[in-house]
């Protein structure tokens, strides 16, 4: 009797779960879906949902007309770089944090915190005007160095989250058995740490693609990453309803599949431990 | 075990960043206060002069200042609402006995990951289009008149989508928490008598509590920033209908060549954010005690 409710309950639950998750997709699947019709049938009413010729025009459209594979690229490189460069300074630091923190290292953290509460908007303009005066605007340089800074505090607390649950205990027993500095970082610590690392990347390499405050304000069309390059569709010519699909399902795959990997450390990553 | 030695590599080895941050945090931050203070036109280059408090009287003195400061606090307002009561629900029933619960989990979290001005602009062209969204194909399939969302009601619509944004970054925090609810206790409440709505109010809602707060401090801090599906969906109108402090800031700076004025709105968005973000920093720092 139980088990009979239990399960009538299950199958309640199920088509409930799966009924609000496909509504909140729904908008996704629709521009994956119109992004394989003819804009004739991308408008055509009442709308096809499945049956209709399938076919990839709209991808071909987009590169030739656009150029898209170039607006891509500065998307790759921007967040890339940014991310890498944040690894390489933020590392050490978090490093050092963890294994030697001192009186100060806590108010060190919330204070690097504290520079991401500033709203970008509060120095827009100076930036805006330095990036000028020294050649910076609509350079892939430029919005690495911003995106670097803007994110560097993630990088650290993440690293730093992660740094601090190796045991401490692991390296004085490596060091006990005579492992001299270099071994003890190669054979002991990078293992150990790698797996934090890699989780930190994945996490920033996310937020830097769709970061969509700089990316604007910061390009024009020469090194426009993607979320630029998206934005001007909103003054559209002619029908663009499929070609729009095609443009924005090829920017958000590859962030999608690496964010579905990364749930767990977006949970870490975005609330600095408060929440695990 | 730290010794002299290891102490001082230490300072070394966070010193880049400190420096880096440190200069990225004071060099624009003392130049947007000061600009603010200057009356500076980049159309008129060579006539900056300092005008004290000018900037900020004429910016509050603006209608479209009050119209902004009310917009930014009623995005906010409305996003978190509906986020965290949708992810509260969202949470508890994920967390619930279903088939395929890793495939609902990744269709709920995907809205996440997708850009700023994507999200905007499927919303904009292909639901909330008067003529050819799927919004209008449902109401005349109905029988009912299409409406123009962005046109008349532009903030409510900017709050929808924004809403669609933020939901799965609300539920995958609050379902993170809710898995850390001890069962025990649940099922000695549900031996002992209680219904599921006293369940929910006196276990789970308290065991929550401190992730929603997390999942509102950490939001109204991206939410007072919105930008990108604002100049992608309605350009602030009609009128200044949908403008927010940032896109006003961005309005006067950028497209009006107001440097002084839009310096003065910026000093304006720091204090905003820095009531919020002393709430939040109080609340990681006690964690980071734990």
């Amino acid at each position: 009797m139980a088990r009979a409710v239990s399960t009538r309950r299950k199958i309640g639950f199920t088509i409930a779960a799966w009924a609000v998750g496909l509504a909140i997709f729904f908008p996704i699947l629709w521009t994956i879906l119109t992004s394989f019709k003819t804009e004739a049938e991308a408008i055509s009413s009442p709308p096809s949902f499945l049956f209709f010729d399938w076919t990839l025009e709209n991808y071909t459209t987009v590169q030739e007309r656009s150029n898209y594979f170039r607006h891509f690229w500065n998307s790759v490189v921007i967040s890339l770089g940014s991310t890498l460069l944040g690894l390489l300074i933020a590392i050490p630091a978090a490093w050092s944090m963890a294994f030697v923190p001192g009186k100060r290292t806590k108010d060190v953290l919330m204070w690097m915190l504290s520079t991401k509460m500033l709203p970008p908007v509060g120095v827009l303009i100076p930036i805006y005007l330095i990036f000028r005066d020294v050649g910076l605007l609509d350079t892939k340089t430029g919005l690495v160095i911003v995106l670097t800074l803007i994110n560097l505090p993630i990088i650290v607390w993440m690293l730093y989250t992660y740094f601090k649950e190796i045991p401490g205990e692991i390296l004085e027993a490596a060091r006990m058995d005579g492992a001299s500095l270099r071994n003890e970082i190669i054979h002991v610590l990078t293992p150990m740490a790698v797996p934090g690392i890699a989780s930190t990347l994945l996490l920033n390499v996310i937020l830097a693609w769709n970061e969509a405050f700089w990316t604007l304000n910061l390009t024009a069309a020469k090194s426009a990453p993607l979320t630029a390059f998206i934005a001007s569709y909103s003054s559209p010519e002619g029908l663009f309803y499929a070609k729009l699909s095609a443009a924005s399902t090829m920017a958000i795959a590859p962030i999608l599949i690496l964010g579905w990997f990364s749930q767990k450390q977006l949970v870490r990553g975005l609330t600095f431990g408060a929440v695990k | 075990m730290a010794t002299q030695h290891s102490r001082s590599a230490a300072r070394i080895m966070i010193s880049p960043a400190v420096l880096l941050l440190l200069g990225w945090m004071i060099v624009p931050l003392a130049l947007t206060i000061y600009f603010s203070l200057l009356r500076y036109n980049l159309l008129m280059p060579g006539t900056e002069r300092f005008v004290g408090l000018l900037n900020y009287r004429l910016f509050f003195n603006n209608p479209a200042f009050i119209t902004a400061l009310v917009n930014t606090l009623v995005l906010v307002g409305g996003v978190l609402l509906i986020t965290v009561i949708g992810g509260v629900l969202l949470a508890i029933l994920l967390d619930q006995p279903i088939w395929g619960q890793g495939i609902v989990r990744i269709l709920v979290i995907a809205p996440f990951f997708v850009m700023p001005t994507v999200s905007a602009l499927v919303w904009k062209n292909m639901f909330m289009n008067p003529v050819s969204g799927l919004f209008a194909e449902f109401s005349k399939a109905v029988g009912l008149q299409p409406f123009d969302f962005l046109t008349h009601a532009p903030l409510a619509s900017i709050i929808g989508i924004v809403a669609w944004q933020w939901l799965p970054f609300a539920t995958l925090i609050l379902l993170t928490a809710i898995q850390s609810l001890d069962s025990e206790q649940m099922e000695a409440a549900e031996m002992d008598g209680a219904t599921a709505l006293q369940r929910f109010w006196y276990i789970t809602l308290p065991h929550l509590s401190r992730a929603i707060t997390v999942v509102i401090l950490i939001q109204t801090i991206f939410l007072l920033s919105v930008f990108a599906e604002i100049l992608v969906t309605t350009n602030g109108g009609p009128g200044v209908a949908s403008t927010n402090l940032t896109y006003l800031v961005y309005v006067r700076s950028l497209l009006n060549f107001d440097v002084g004025g839009g310096s003065a709105g910026g000093v304006v968005a720091i204090i905003l954010a820095n009531i919020v973000a002393i709430f939040l920093m109080r609340m990681i720092g006690k964690n980071l005690d734990a």
